[in-house]
């Protein structure tokens, strides 16, 4: 083995190591737990997503909660068994808190699920393997358990060219590493080839300290003729942290704040290695570890390779736990680790020693004392920082002076406690420190998003009221415009009628609604009765006239009503109002007596038509009643010029000459009386010799009749005509109102240009 | 004589010029805003609840910066006060609250019992609850800055105020006690 050349860390302290307790023994299979806790979060980064349910049977290696986001880690079944229970559970941390996790009963039959092991790696892209790694669910098995796959796949701006594989395994009583590497030297290799083929760095540096020579030999054994360089540390605490290591290894520091990869280089512990070997090559999930049980409350200290999620005490157990000695229970080792509040928390990825010791073994540490600034705390302080300084400061809260100091370099090995001639517990000064730092930025930050959110709330809110008013704006102005428009049409049409105009119904649609409303009462009961009738099998004959004749009343009413209250506009008011009314119920009028006129030139109606003939009848009595009792209206309203006698006449002459053409039309259309048709046609020239005289009578020029004889038009004329009109309506209606803007009038216009165009095409075709 | 005149024009002259800077700089580096106003407010915890009186955080730093009291921000509790103290250079004063300072908390509607009416949606000042008219509601609880105003308005009372915290990712080491704060049977303990 050639000597090359290492470098040197500050600090550093030599505790007793206490590593033979356990590692003469080799690594022993735990036995199989009944139950076995898997929390979601073994890892650093968001706790894993349950994708199993309570009941469900799980096989041993099966995926039972996948990785939520990208730095996170997915767990796998330890055993085969059935899912009992998805919550909060034990876990492995100093304030004894619960924490989610996955109960397995397992049934011992260790079944697998089924593994796709890759001997063949080389032909895996880069992509392919870490893909692997990461759904084997593996994260650093050293203590920090951050993610392997994400530390792999990190890109920095620099190329990482150092591989470095972490085997110190500093601190006292922990020999996993140590009996790993004594046995499984040929797949750490192994581990280490892949990771080579993933990253493909210059160099591969193993750092072994030198405490542990059976390791050594044995990994220099399997590495063998490989391009791997194999370096032994001497033994100092805590060369095993990640910083220490490379600098130790290469000379080179990390910067302050950084990552290793930051100066290309990776760190990954034996173990990790290991398990990436296990998830390629054969295939299997990370589902169990290494764990060093020791301590001087066990009767038989060693290492047993054990499921995750076992719970400790059944380990402990296991190696000879003398419960009546064990005095301080803790997780990790003496340097780093932390008691454990029960027996009943399981083992996860990162626990690496379990170390039950007695109370003359680790004795309390005495009372704290004053500092007496003696420095030695600074000489061992690995991270090169002032942990005197640190102290009275975290003391005094004072942040930004802890910040200065680089508090956050500090890996919180404890040399500094260690040496400490006071017995401060320097360490929880800063994790305490550093955690109420991180509890301030955090809610700082959280303060300024909220300041962010609240006021971009308090923007839209204003932005909405500003809009709500703008539209308020112009409604009122809208309807101002609406108003002025409509006065000014008053006064040309109908001065009084704006005094008369009432704010609600007018006395015509109250008398109306009465009307209706009465109509349909006695509708009701006329109906009522009939049905009553029907029922006793009487003679309806009589009854169900009459119920036709109110139902026809009825109806009547309620049209008029409708009429007059759907006239109601800004436009109209109540004069207006009567007069449609009045129009409407004169047409009604007019179409009954039309109807009952046509029903009564049967030559032979039957049963049928002469009901309804009689239900017709019954109908116009009620619409000329109605009729009647409708105001007539004001001469001035519906022809503001006075009219002469002779006008009259013409007026009555049109109408006349209209019903016959629409007579004449009518039966034309139904084409079956063919001998009523010249009586028809004779009564129509008649009216229109009448409107001739009339015309002559009252002085004014004769119109010209050329439509009368123009020819029916087809449908593309009507098609178009019908486009013109509605484009001469859109134009007009545009132009009327204020404020539109010049582009939709230009529309307007060509279309109306367009469809004139076609109009014309089409009729001079 | 002429000399006392030419001095006194001297003078004179000197000031308007340097006036006349003066004035030009004020008008020109005008500060827009409340500096001191700003700096309050990037001090106070935001939760935009209202305890101080003031409809919000920003009209309080506003009203501070205008001489106002520093007490009155609950939320905030002991460590805004001191922050504020430090930065005005006043005296620190004990919190004005009746109930004194409370843990932060996060409101949780219990959505089986929700009708969305939608009135906690409008009292919430930056906008972390979720839903829609006879829809249920959710509060983003990330988002939740734990002011109270929800509760209030809700006509069937289903949000509580629920501390936040007691989970493994909130949990931090406390300060060991100092040394002379022990008494002697503690000591024993202490370690």
């Amino acid at each position: 083995m050639s000597r090359v050349q290492l470098w040197e860390m500050p600090g550093g302290i030599h505790p007793a190591e206490h590593k033979s307790q356990s590692n003469g023994t080799p690594i022993q299979p735990a036995p199989l737990p009944k139950r076995l806790i898997v929390p979601l979060n073994q890892h650093i980064g968001a706790p894993a997503e349950p994708c199993v349910v309570v009941g469900e049977r799980v096989l041993k290696g099966q995926l039972i909660a996948a990785a939520n986001g990208m730095v996170s880690v997915p767990v796998h079944a330890p055993t085969s068994g059935i899912v009992s229970f998805i919550g909060p559970q034990p876990y492995p941390h100093v304030s004894g808190l619960l924490s989610e996790a996955i109960v397995i009963d397992s049934d011992g039959l260790e079944q697998w699920t089924e593994l796709s092991p890759c001997p063949d790696y080389r032909s895996l892209t880069p992509a392919e393997l870490l893909a692997i790694i990461r759904s084997a669910g593996i994260n650093g098995l050293g203590g920090a358990g951050f993610p392997t796959a994400v530390k792999l796949s990190a890109r920095s701006a620099q190329k990482i060219h150092s591989l470095i594989i972490n085997g110190t395994e500093c601190e006292p009583y922990i020999t996993a590493d140590d009996r790993l590497m004594r046995e499984r030297a040929a797949q750490l290799i192994s581990g280490i080839e892949i990771l080579a083929q993933l990253i493909a760095p210059t160099v591969v540096l193993i750092g072994i300290e030198d405490n542990k020579p059976e390791a050594i030999a044995a990994v220099q054994a399997a590495i063998g003729e490989r391009p791997f360089s194999l370096r032994v540390l001497p033994t100092k605490y805590p060369s095993g942290g990640e910083k220490q290591l490379i600098q130790l290894l290469t000379g080179a520091e990390v910067p302050s704040g950084g990552l290793p990869a930051d100066i290309g280089m990776l760190c990954l512990n034996v173990g990790t290695v290991v398990a990436i070997h296990a998830a390629v090559i054969e295939g299997r999930p990370l589902i169990s570890r290494i764990t060093t049980l020791t301590g001087a409350a066990l009767s038989r200290p060693m290492n047993v390779e054990a499921l995750i999620g076992t719970p400790v005490g059944e380990l402990l157990d296991f190696a000879g736990l003398q419960e009546a000695q064990l005095d301080r229970l803790l997780l990790g080792g003496p340097m780093m680790g932390f008691s454990l509040p029960s027996l009943a928390v399981p083992l996860i990825k990162t626990s690496n020693c379990l170390l039950a010791s007695t109370a003359s073994e680790l004795p309390a540490p005495p009372p704290a004392l004053p500092c007496i600034r003696c420095g030695d705390c600074a000489d061992v302080c690995p991270a090169s920082l002032l942990p005197q300084q640190l102290h009275f400061f975290a003391l005094g809260q004072q942040h930004e002076q802890l910040k200065a100091h680089h508090l956050f370099d500090c890996i919180e090995c404890g040399a500094c406690a260690y040496v400490c001639p006071s017995s401060i517990p320097l360490v929880q000064y800063y994790r305490a420190a550093k955690a109420e730092i991180r509890e301030l930025e955090n809610k700082q930050l959280k303060a300024e998003q909220s300041r962010q959110r609240f006021e971009q709330r308090q923007e839209r809110l204003r932005c909405e009221q500003e809009r709500r008013d703008a539209e308020r704006q112009a409604r009122t102005e809208k309807a101002a415009h609406a108003k002025a428009a409509l006065a000014a049409n008053q006064t040309t049409t109908e001065p009084g009628a704006l005094t008369a105009a009432p704010a609600g119904l007018s006395e015509l649609q109250k008398k109306l609604k009465i009307a209706a409303s009465m109509a349909q009462v006695t509708l009701k009961k006329a109906e009522k009765q009939l049905s009553l009738y029907t029922d006793k099998g009487g003679d309806t004959g009589e009854l169900q006239a009459q119920v036709e004749q109110l139902r026809g009343a009825a109806l009547l009413a309620q049209s008029a009503l409708d009429a007059a209250l759907t006239t109601v506009s800004p436009a109209t008011v109540s004069v207006p109002n009567a007069e449609q009314a009045l129009k409407k119920a004169k047409i009604e009028v007019a179409m009954l007596r039309a109807q009952v006129r046509k029903l009564e030139q049967l030559e032979a109606p039957n049963a049928e038509q002469t009901s309804q003939l009689q239900g017709l009848r019954s109908q116009l009595t009620a619409a000329e009643s109605l009729l009647e009792s409708l105001p007539s209206p004001r001469p001035a309203s519906v022809d503001p010029l006075p009219a002469s006698p002779a006008m009259q006449a013409l007026k009555q002459a049109k109408i006349a000459l209209a019903m016959r053409r629409a007579e004449l039309k009518k039966a034309e259309q139904a084409g079956t009386d063919s001998d009523q048709l010249p009586s028809l046609r004779a009564a129509l020239a008649a009216a229109e010799q009448a409107l001739h005289a009339a015309e002559d009578a009252c002085g004014k020029p004769a119109p010209n009749l050329q439509r009368l004889d123009k020819q029916p038009i087809d449908e593309t004329t009507r098609a178009l005509k019908t486009e013109l009109a509605m484009a001469r309506a859109d134009l007009s209606k545009l132009a009327r109102e204020p404020g539109t803007p010049e582009a939709a009038l230009s529309v307007a216009r060509q279309r109306l240009l367009t469809a004139e165009q076609h109009l014309q095409q089409q009729q001079n075709s | 004589m002429s000399m006392v005149l030419s001095a006194v024009l001297a003078l004179l002259v000197l000031c308007l010029i340097c006036g006349a800077i003066l004035g030009f700089a004020a008008v020109r580096f005008r500060v827009e805003g409340d500096p001191l106003a700003e700096q309050i407010n990037a001090l106070l915890p935001q939760t935009q609840c209202g305890q101080c009186g003031y409809p919000g955080c920003k009209p309080y730093s506003e009203a501070i910066a205008g001489g106002d009291k520093i007490n009155k921000c609950p939320p905030g509790g002991e460590a805004t006060i001191q922050a504020l103290a430090d930065l005005l250079d006043v005296e620190v004063e004990p919190l004005d609250a009746v109930e004194g300072e409370k843990p932060q908390m996060v409101a949780f509607i219990r959505e089986a019992e929700c009708i969305g009416c939608t009135k906690c949606i409008q009292a919430c000042p930056v906008d972390a609850i979720l839903g829609a008219a006879k829809q249920m509601h959710t509060v983003i609880a990330s988002e939740c800055t734990g002011c109270d105003l929800c509760v209030e308005p809700c006509p069937v009372d289903c949000i509580d105020m629920l501390p936040v915290g007691g989970n493994l990712q909130s949990w931090h080491w406390s300060q060991p006690l100092p040394p002379g704060q022990l008494i002697a049977t503690d000591r024993e303990h202490a370690a």
